[in-house]
This record gives structure tokens, sequence and C-alpha cells, in this order.
């Protein structure tokens, strides 16, 4: 008898290559590019081995970029036009930047997401991490042969959606194709879990160079949940290099410092901080412009006490999300710690008298951010893994919430809710005749909207005009699997769907990010028209082999008709694949995606009735 | 699929099988999560978010003791009409007042911890209750009110929550 082979709906029967995938680290102090290759999951390094790719960025006037090693070491002579820790300004304005005048850098003074003026010209920190995310595409494609398939890029479990959509801005500038937004907790998760075959609920203590999260996941046979997560995207090892920077200056009796000398001795705070990891003193001595020499030793009892109130605020965030996840300290099996800046012995020991055990330090902190995105990757693209698949269920961090009359912020959307997740709200119209409405989202805990993140503001058009409140405008907000929102409005009386112009409060406009792309073709003298036909092309490709894979295993949903009519489109695809012509490529493309609309929804619902049906079966086993 | 005890192959009532719930959501989820499309065409994953949202959404309903009973109320023509009925029994509204009162007193956080047990040991009696009107007598009516009870607890349960950002 032969054995029929059952596919799951997303996967094709037929056999197929392995696919590109890649998993990206995009860190505030260090970056990282890892992937899945023959069954096992490695960092890539660069051509002098090393893993980490600082995430310094320099601008030349000549036009000509520095990324990493290069960029680093000069940073001290060329301040405002090395730009360090750019992670720390992704969808954040100029108010939102802690000790901006300790930072030396020029900032450009501006509504919506802060700017930096260079010898390049003005950079949004958006291009700033497109050049890092450059710099990993294109040694992943050299170490593996070939373009990508895609990438999974972490975020700080902790970031708002501006944050997360300004990380996506910056991918989609260097070119890579987004396979998932990650949380940095939530792939550590992954890569300690499959490590280490775990079950049970975990707490993932993640402090990096600029951003704080803990997380509460429960992993059990298959399936990552996580339960709540907590943290400050504004607080992590930088933090304490400020501290130090500050203890220097006073301790040295220093006069106020120009730009290079306070980068120096912020290099130099770093230095001391990381010695002090594994030594009783760390001595700084630095030689600053006007000839002056520093020479101070910090001991690590100094050292605690300047840091101390950092610490501190590492605690409040993991009580939060212990009583969001309604457990307690007992409950947790395990705490993983993540990030550079954990390797601190005064966190160590916080994190140890908070939870009662001692940390989990098994894992490499610097990268197993990238091996858990590079995992995750592995399993999106399509490449079956070795363990078999597993289900990851994340969670928006932070409520999203609606303005309401007197300021006030009405959550829609609660915290800790697992995503994809979406909510309905019913408005009317005010006046007789309306037409349009306008709506305020922010993100936050607090009651008023001045003390929550402002989001976007999303204005509605195409309201059929009527009575005042006759009109049933029902909005939708949706925040997909990368925890970024949309929204969507219909007017339920007549089922006209408004058109939703959205204005972000601290992320950039389409228009923005095509000028970029254009400015970033012009000095990489790349040509637009062959990238476009390019990703055309690489586009279609994947969209007809993902319907062969549909045809393959489910073809019994369809009529013959229905089927002719679907191989038609495809033959039509596959024939504009072929020419020059990107437009036609990506017509072709939507023609396709609407033919097989009907085909995608039947394909679902018999996947879920298979799995109720397969569970009825087990259940007469009681 | 229309209630959300259907689209887990459950019976609809207020007593559900925790265990069994989360078996079947998972499972559901493993077929229809985003995921598992991430490499699919538009339309594959335009129908994964809807369903990975829908029973998201229906987890969530069923997971929450108030939204599970709106939930069974509504699928048998009863309004909780928590906005509008706003008829409370006077020695509940009485309770009310002296938690809200130690709430706004409570200074530290093992105040806010034991009114947080308090309030969990009132809703979980009155969840008894409730899952008694609706799943032994049928009286949809009568559980309304319960209802109605419960999501005044739940409200200062969330504010509560907050205060802990006050004293903490």
């Amino acid at each position: 008898m032969a054995l029929l082979q059952i596919s799951e709906p997303g996967q094709s029967a037929a056999p197929h290559q392995h696919r590109l995938a890649v998993g990206i680290d995009l860190g505030t102090t260090n970056s990282l590019v890892a992937t899945v290759r023959s069954g096992s999951t490695t960092v890539l390094p660069d051509e002098q081995g090393r893993a980490l790719l600082p995430s310094i960025v320099r601008y030349l006037a000549n036009g000509r970029v520095e990324v990493g090693y290069p960029a680093q070491a000069r940073q001290a002579e060329d301040p405002k036009n090395s730009i360090a820790s750019v992670k720390r300004f992704m969808g954040r304005g100029l108010k939102d930047v802690g000790h901006a005048e300790n930072m030396a850098y020029d900032f450009a003074d501006a509504p919506g997401m802060v700017q930096l003026r260079t010898a390049a010209g003005v950079k949004s920190p958006v291009e700033v991490s497109a050049e890092i995310l450059k710099v990993l595409r294109q040694r992943a494609e050299l170490s593996l042969g070939g373009d990508l398939a895609g990438a999974v890029i972490t975020v700080p479990a902790y970031f708002d959606d501006a944050q997360r959509q300004a990380t996506k801005d910056a991918a989609q500038l260097a070119g890579l194709n987004v396979l998932r937004l990650l949380n940095e907790p939530t792939a550590a998760a992954i890569a300690y879990g499959m490590e280490n075959a775990s079950e049970g609920v975990y707490a993932v203590f993640d402090l990096g160079g600029g951003t704080y999260d803990i997380s509460i996941l429960r992993l059990s046979k298959g399936v990552f949940e996580v339960v709540a997560t907590n943290g400050d995207s504004l607080l992590g090892g930088d933090d304490f290099d400020q501290r130090v920077f500050c203890w220097i200056v006073e301790e040295a009796k220093l006069p106020p410092l120009n730009a290079r000398d306070m980068r120096l001795l912020l290099v130099k705070s770093r230095e001391a901080k990381e010695y002090l990891t594994t030594h009783a003193e760390a001595r700084i001595t630095a030689r600053l412009s006007g000839g002056e020499v520093v020479d101070v030793t910090l001991g690590m009892e100094k050292f605690c006490q300047i840091t101390q109130t950092l610490v501190h605020k590492t605690l409040g965030p993991m009580r939060k999300a212990l009583r969001d996840a309604g457990l307690g300290v007992e409950d947790v099996k395990g705490v993983v710690m993540v990030g550079g800046a954990t390797r601190m012995p005064q966190i160590q020991r916080a994190v140890g008298e908070f939870f009662r055990r001692d940390p989990l330090n098994n894992l490499d902190p610097d990268k197993v951010v990238a091996l858990g995105a590079a995992m995750q990757a592995n399993v999106l693209a399509g490449n079956k893994p070795a363990g078999g698949d597993w289900l990851l269920l994340d969670v928006i961090p932070l409520s999203l919430g609606i303005e309401t009359m007197g300021g006030l912020a009405e959550k829609v959307i609660p915290r800790n809710s697992t995503i994809p997740v979406a909510r309905a709200q019913e408005f009317t119209t005010f006046k007789d005749g309306q037409t349009g409405m306008s709506f305020h989202v922010v993100q936050g805990e607090r009651e008023l909207v001045s003390d929550c993140r402002s989001l976007a503001r999303f204005e509605l058009k195409g309201i059929p005009p009527m009575a005042a409140g006759a009109a049933r405008i029902r909005v939708t907000f949706q925040v997909d699997a990368d925890g970024l929102l949309s929204v969507a409005a219909k007017e339920a009386t007549t089922g006209v769907e408004s058109s939703v112009v959205v204005k972000p409060s601290y992320g950039l406009a389409d228009a923005d990010v095509e000028r970029m792309l254009r400015d970033s073709f012009e000095h990489a003298k790349d040509d637009m028209h062959t990238r476009a036909l390019h990703e055309a092309r690489v586009d279609a490709a994947r969209l007809i082999e993902a319907v062969r894979g549909a045809l393959a295993a489910d073809r019994a949903l369809l009529s013959a008709e229905e089927q002719a009519a679907i191989e038609r489109q495809v033959a039509a695809l596959t024939a504009v694949a072929a020419g020059n012509e990107h437009r036609a490529i990506r017509q072709a493309s939507d023609a396709l995606n609407r033919a097989t609309e009907e085909f995608a929804g039947r394909r679902m619902d018999a996947g879920v009735k298979r799995a109720l049906a397969g569970r009825q079966i087990a259940s007469l086993d009681l | 699929m229309s209630s959300h005890f259907e689209l887990f192959g459950l019976a609809p009532a207020f007593a559900v099988d925790a265990a069994a719930l989360d078996r079947a959501y998972r499972e559901i989820q493993s077929r229809v999560h985003p995921d598992r499309f991430a490499h699919a065409g538009d339309a594959e994953r335009r129908a994964s978010m809807q369903w990975t949202t829908r029973v998201n959404e229906a987890y969530r309903t069923l997971k929450s003791p108030v939204q599970r009973a709106k939930h069974l109320l509504e699928m048998n023509g009863v309004d909780v009409a928590f906005e509008t009925n706003t008829q409370m029994p006077p020695d509940f509204l009485v309770r009310q007042l002296e938690l809200r009162e130690a709430l706004a007193e409570a200074r530290a956080p093992e105040a806010l911890e034991r009114l947080q047990d308090e309030v969990r040991s009132e809703r979980q009696l009155l969840e008894r209750g409730i899952e008694d009107l609706i799943d032994a007598r049928r009286d949809f009516a009568g559980a309304a009110g319960e209802v109605r009870k419960l999501m005044f607890l739940e409200k200062l349960a969330a504010e509560i929550d907050l205060a802990f950002d006050k004293v903490e």
C-alpha cells in the first residue's frame, strides 16, 4: 500500500531546495547575523573571523560610509559623524533621548523622529540602521553563496509600534525581505529551549546596550508561549557607561569637555565597566585634546554604588511581569540571562536575589538572540527544521488606546494580548453630512494621553454623508505577528470602506522611505530599475512556488474550472516574469493573488476542520 | 462555526475543561498561525491573519470567566447590559465601597496584594454561583445580575493593578 503524504496547509508537498534565511540581531552595541546550515545554527563571521559587528556608522564628507570596526576605531576623532547606539533613536523624538547633551551628536531639531546632521547630510536613524543591516546582508549572501529569501530581525520586546516600524523601514532600505520582527527575549528562549529541550515557565532577563526586557514564557513540547513581558526601552549598558563617565569627570575635576574628549572618555568608561566584570578595580587613563592627563582608578564597590539606581530600575518591570502572568518567583523554573550587560556582577546578584535561584548563563549572552532568530527564520522560510515545527505565541507589550474626550486614553487592546489580535470599536458622526473622522492612537498603560506614547493619527475619509449620529463606523484595530498596528474602517449600514490615512508621530511616511531608497541608490551606484525588477521577479517566483505547492496539496478543494483559471494566471505570471517590465510583473502577481483568494480561504477552513476532526477522534480514546 | 465553543469543539457551558481548551487552541493555531505562512502567497497570509485573530479572540473570551459568561448569555439571547443596568443589590454596593476605600488607603504593595487576594476570593465565589445558574439551572436572566457584579470586581482589580505603580 502506498503511503499517502498528508501535508499541512502552507507546506509544499513537492521537495524544494533549502531556502537561504538568516536571523539578524540588530543590537544597540553590536549586531550579528546567523543562519541554520546543514541542521546546525551558527553565527556568520566577517572575513577576519569576527562574529560581532559594532553598531557604529561613520559618514565621511566624500559620501563614503564606514560600518563596524573601522568606524569604532576612529569614533573618538570624529564623534559627530560616528553614530553609535543608533537603536536608542529609532522611533524616538529628541525629547525622548536621555543625556542628549552628553552625546556629542549634532541633532537636527525636527518634529517626529530625531535626525542627525553628519558630514554626508542629515540622516535619519532608519538610514543609519540600514547601513548596518546592509553589511550583514552582504556578509550573509557572500557566506551562503546566494540571495536571501528573507531575514528575521529582532527587536526589544518592549519596543513600541513606532520603534518596530522604524526597524522594518530600515530593513526595507537595506534590501531585506523581513520574514518577521521577533522579540529578543523570545528569540533567546527559542535558542535556549531548543538547546536544552526545556519545559516549564522560564524568565528571560535581557539587558542590552540600550534596552531592557523581562519576558515570562511557558515552554512546552513544540510551543513557546509568552505569558507576559515588561521592560524599559531606555535602560541598558550605555547608562552604566554614562555613570562611570560622570564619575570620571567629578573625580578628575574636569572642566566642560569638547565632543572628542567626551567620546574618548565614554569609550574608556565602557572599557572600565567591562574590565570590572573580572577584576576588582579598573585604572582609567586618557590624554585629553588640551593635553591634560586623566588617571583615576575605579573600584568595584564604587562602581556598584554609582550604578545602584540603574540596577534598581530593573526590579519594577520584573514584579509587573510576574503580576501580569499571575505567577510568583517560585513558579519560575529558570532565568536566562541575555545581553552583554548581564555579565556585570551586580546584575547577576540582583537577578539571583529576586528569583531566589542562580541565573542561567550557559549560552553566550551576545549570540543567543541571533541564534534564536536564525532558527525562526529557518522555519518561516519554509525549510523544515530537524526537530519538527514549533509554535511561537508572542504578545503585544503595551496597551493600545484611543484618545477620548478630556485627553483620556481608552484602552482598545490590552497589554500582553496574544498577537495577532484585532479589536473593533464603533463610532458615529457628530455633524450632519460628516464624511471624515480622525483618531489619535497611543500606546501605554497610563490614563492620560499625555502620559502615553503618541503612535499616529488615523484619518478616515469617505464616510457616506448621513444625519449626525446615524452612521455606524466600525473601526478595526489589528496588530499583526510583527507587533505592528493597522487600522481599517467600514461604515456598517452601507458597507462602504473608509480610506485610512496614517500620520505616524515618530515614523517615516511612505514618501520618505521612497526618497531614502532613491538616495541610497545614487550613493551605491545601484540601478533602481534593476533592483525593482529583481525584487519583482523574486517575489513572483516565491508566489508561483507557493501556489504550485498549494495546488499539489489541496487540488481536491477546487473544481476543474477553478483549477484551470488558477493555472492560467500562473502561466501568465511566469511569462511576464521572464520579461523586463517590473510593473507588469507586479500586476500579474496581484492578479494571481486575487485568483487564489477563495482557494486560500478554503484551504484554511479545511486545515482547521482537520485539526478539530483529529482531536475528536483522539478524545474518543478517553 | 458561530460560537467560540464550536470553534474549539467544546460543549457550551460555563465550566470548561481548561486542558482541553488549551490543547484545541494550540492544535488550531499550529495550522493557521502566520508563522506557517510567512513564505506563502498574499491570499493565504491574509486568510491566516483572519483565522488566527479569530482563534485568539475566541481563546481569550473562553479563558476569561466574565467574557465566557457574557458569551453564553448572548448565545441564549440575554444581554448583560452593564452600561445601562446600574441597579445593584445594596449589600454588594456597600462591599464595593469598603474595597474602594481600602484601595484609596493602601500605601504599600503588601496592602494591595492583600486586597487582590480578597477580590480574588470574591470573584471565585461569584464564578461558582454563575456556574450553578447557567449550567445547572439554565437561569440566564439570573446569571446576568451575577455577571454584572463580576464585571464590577474586574474593574476594581484593574484599578488595584494600576495602584501598584504609585506605591512601588
